[in-house]
């Protein structure tokens, strides 16, 4: 077999169970190397707990994992060829940044001047060259987690877990460092496999995502085929926002009481009784709550025969004031057929 | 009117409330003073104040007395080997209740601090009974072990505190990076319980080096520094000896302690960031 082809991570029917609780509840799945592989859920959907089997804190209850065609019973942390950035990133307050980076080179007993050569790349790499003389307690939040990242990096693992690593960055630092993150991932060509409960992280960063719920896996696709493609009504409502129509309402519009999703974004606002264009389907309303979102806005249309679909459009050529008269006003719906996802049963999303 | 202590927003103490603070510190400290100040008596028969006259004298003699010098090495010993099980066993006992989740745990936790809030005397009676039910003859190792029961207790509560203070996923980082168990204690958590040893060290340190009571009822002929002082007190000859000692005994005891007092404060101040 050539070495391309043996998934990076390779899980076969894992269980992990905490008495009662199934945190992880038969998942399969294989992680392609050198992809940038998400698992997204809400929190409890067991997606740390799987990070946290493939590092080897913990072991799971039946099933098999698989770490570069090579299995993981028995293999002790250390000795697995992966490395974690932690969501808390735990770096040792008592060394400093330049000692914290080293650390894995120090337990491996690489020489002392080839420890400070490649901590000084890896610094060099995360832009903090400079700060190798402080303590973690001197650095601000994102700082910290540069250093998380750099001395993760440093025994050159084969695939990098990262716990949330930007959950206590806030807004416009997460924004830069999931560029920042995705750049350093083409540029070291490794596994990244990215635990995130923020599905607009999860969409931004990956080349393939894993929406977790209650330790299943609900889907697994590309952020395209996630977003466009939902396969149940968990992953529609989890990942951006979607309308969910099941029985008699999506009779009324499909002529099949499948339930289905479509995205507020597909569907045109237009006047009663507009024809509209083949292949589309349609739905007539009230407007009965407006939101002004700067570059777009959004309209809750309350269906005639009940039932309500969420709107959202941009603001092309209307005015804030002109969104804000719009309600009350009647409205006809109209999006292309194409756009209805049919649903398999499930729970929606919150 | 306009220059009432604006700034101050605590109220005042009231002058009785202060004076009463002041007699108390004294009624506690005062005693001290006068143990420091006998060493020094010319009198060595009865304790007169004023003294008649101050001398160096009983350093001397001290120094001179070999059964000082035996209770004193006795007591350096018991303390240093109660100490050195303290710490080993209440660092295992820690990292045990604070690393796992079991049925019992809080018991447990309980027993082990359990020797320190029950009085000495039953502590000693019960080890007492116990050697005599185990046909152990008392020795230096039966006062090592009565001290040991109350050692373990501070230093499990000052490691077990540090412990709590310090996040686990630190250990789990070390093994991700590749380091084993030992290395990972020796990098890891020892450098972060290291103050907390050391705090816990010297007060298992000084509390065994001044306890009578468990000490009375688990040594047999021998005599810690302490036991022999009790002893002395009764014979009035040399009185000032016995006093010269105490300041030694206080010396020794209140050195660790301070110092045990301002590391435990000063990693209070570090150990919140860089986590």
């Amino acid at each position: 077999m050539v070495e391309s082809e043996v998934p990076a991570v390779s899980f076969t029917n894992v269980h992990r169970h905490f008495g009662m609780v199934r945190a992880v509840d038969g998942v399969s799945f294989d992680i392609v190397d050198g992809e940038f592989f998400s698992i997204l859920g809400p929190s409890g959907s067991g997606k740390t707990t799987c990070l946290r089997l493939i590092a080897g804190f913990d072991q799971p209850t039946a099933g098999r994992i698989m770490i570069h065609g090579q299995t993981t019973r028995g293999v002790p942390p250390y000795e697995r060829d992966v490395n974690t950035v932690f969501q808390d990133y735990a770096l040792f307050p008592h060394m400093t940044v330049m000692d914290n980076v080293a650390y894995g080179l120090m337990v491996k007993k690489v020489a002392k001047a080839d420890q400070r050569r490649r901590a000084l790349e890896m610094l060099e790499m995360v832009k903090l060259a400079d700060m190798g003389g402080r303590k973690p307690a001197q650095l601000s939040g994102g700082q910290r987690q540069r250093v998380a990242l750099a001395r993760a990096l440093i025994n050159r693992p084969r695939v990098l877990l990262l716990d949330e690593p930007l959950g206590a960055l806030d807004l416009k630092l997460r924004q830069q460092m999931q560029i920042e993150l995705k750049a350093l991932q083409r540029q070291v060509g490794i596994t990244f496999i990215y635990v995130t409960h923020d599905q607009e992280e999860a969409l931004i960063m990956s080349d393939r995502i894993a929406v977790f719920n209650v330790g299943r896996i609900e889907q697994i696709g590309t952020p395209g085929e996630i977003y466009e493609r939902p396969a149940t009504a968990f992953v529609a409502g989890f990942v951006g926002v979607s309308n969910l129509l099941t029985g008699e309402i999506a009779a009324r519009i499909t002529g099949s009481n499948t339930a289905f999703s479509v995205r507020p974004e597909k569907i045109r606002l237009a006047e009663p009784g507009n024809p509209a264009p083949e292949g589309s389907c349609t739905a007539e309303g009230e407007i009965h709550n407006v939101v002004y979102l700067g570059a777009a806005s959004r309209y809750v249309v309350a269906l005639d025969g009940g039932g309500e679909l969420i709107v959202i459009e941009q603001n092309l050529n209307k005015s804030a004031a002109q969104v804000a008269a719009s309600l009350g006003q009647r409205v006809r719906l109209a999006w292309d057929r194409r756009h209805n996802q049919p649903l398999a049963d499930g729970e929606p999303g919150p | 009117m306009r220059f009432r202590r604006k700034e101050r927003l605590e109220p005042r103490a009231p002058l009785g409330l202060k004076l009463a603070a002041i007699a108390g510190l004294l009624f506690l400290h005062v005693p001290l003073g006068f143990i420091i100040l006998y060493a020094f008596n010319t009198d060595d028969k009865s304790f007169r104040f004023p003294p008649p006259g101050l001398t160096l004298k009983w350093f001397a003699v001290a120094w001179e007395r070999e059964d000082i010098w035996e209770s004193l090495g006795l007591s350096l010993r018991v303390a240093t080997m109660a100490t050195l099980i303290a710490l080993i066993l209440g660092t295992l006992a820690a990292a045990a209740i604070y690393r796992s989740r079991f049925f019992g745990r809080e018991a447990l936790s309980l027993l082990i601090i359990l020797p320190i809030a029950l009085p000495g005397i039953i502590t000693g009676i019960s080890l007492r009974s116990a050697f005599h039910l185990a046909n152990i003859p008392f020795s230096f190792w039966t006062i090592v072990i009565g001290h040991a029961t109350f050692c373990v207790v501070v230093v499990y509560n000052n490691v077990i505190a540090r412990f709590r203070r310090t996040a686990y996923s630190q250990i789990e980082a070390s093994m991700d990076l590749g380091a084993n168990g030992f290395q990972t204690f020796r990098y890891v958590v020892l450098p972060n319980i290291a103050t907390a040893l050391l705090a816990g060290g010297m007060l298992a340190f000084a509390l065994s080096f001044d306890e009578v009571i468990v000490t009375t009822l688990t040594a047999g002929q021998q005599s810690t520094l302490p036991i022999w002082m009790l002893t002395e007190l009764v014979r009035p000859r040399q009185r000032p000896v016995t006093n010269v000692v105490a300041v030694f005994v206080i010396a020794v005891t209140f050195i660790p302690i301070l110092m045990a007092y301002y590391l435990t404060r000063e990693t209070h101040e570090t150990a919140g960031p860089g986590r």
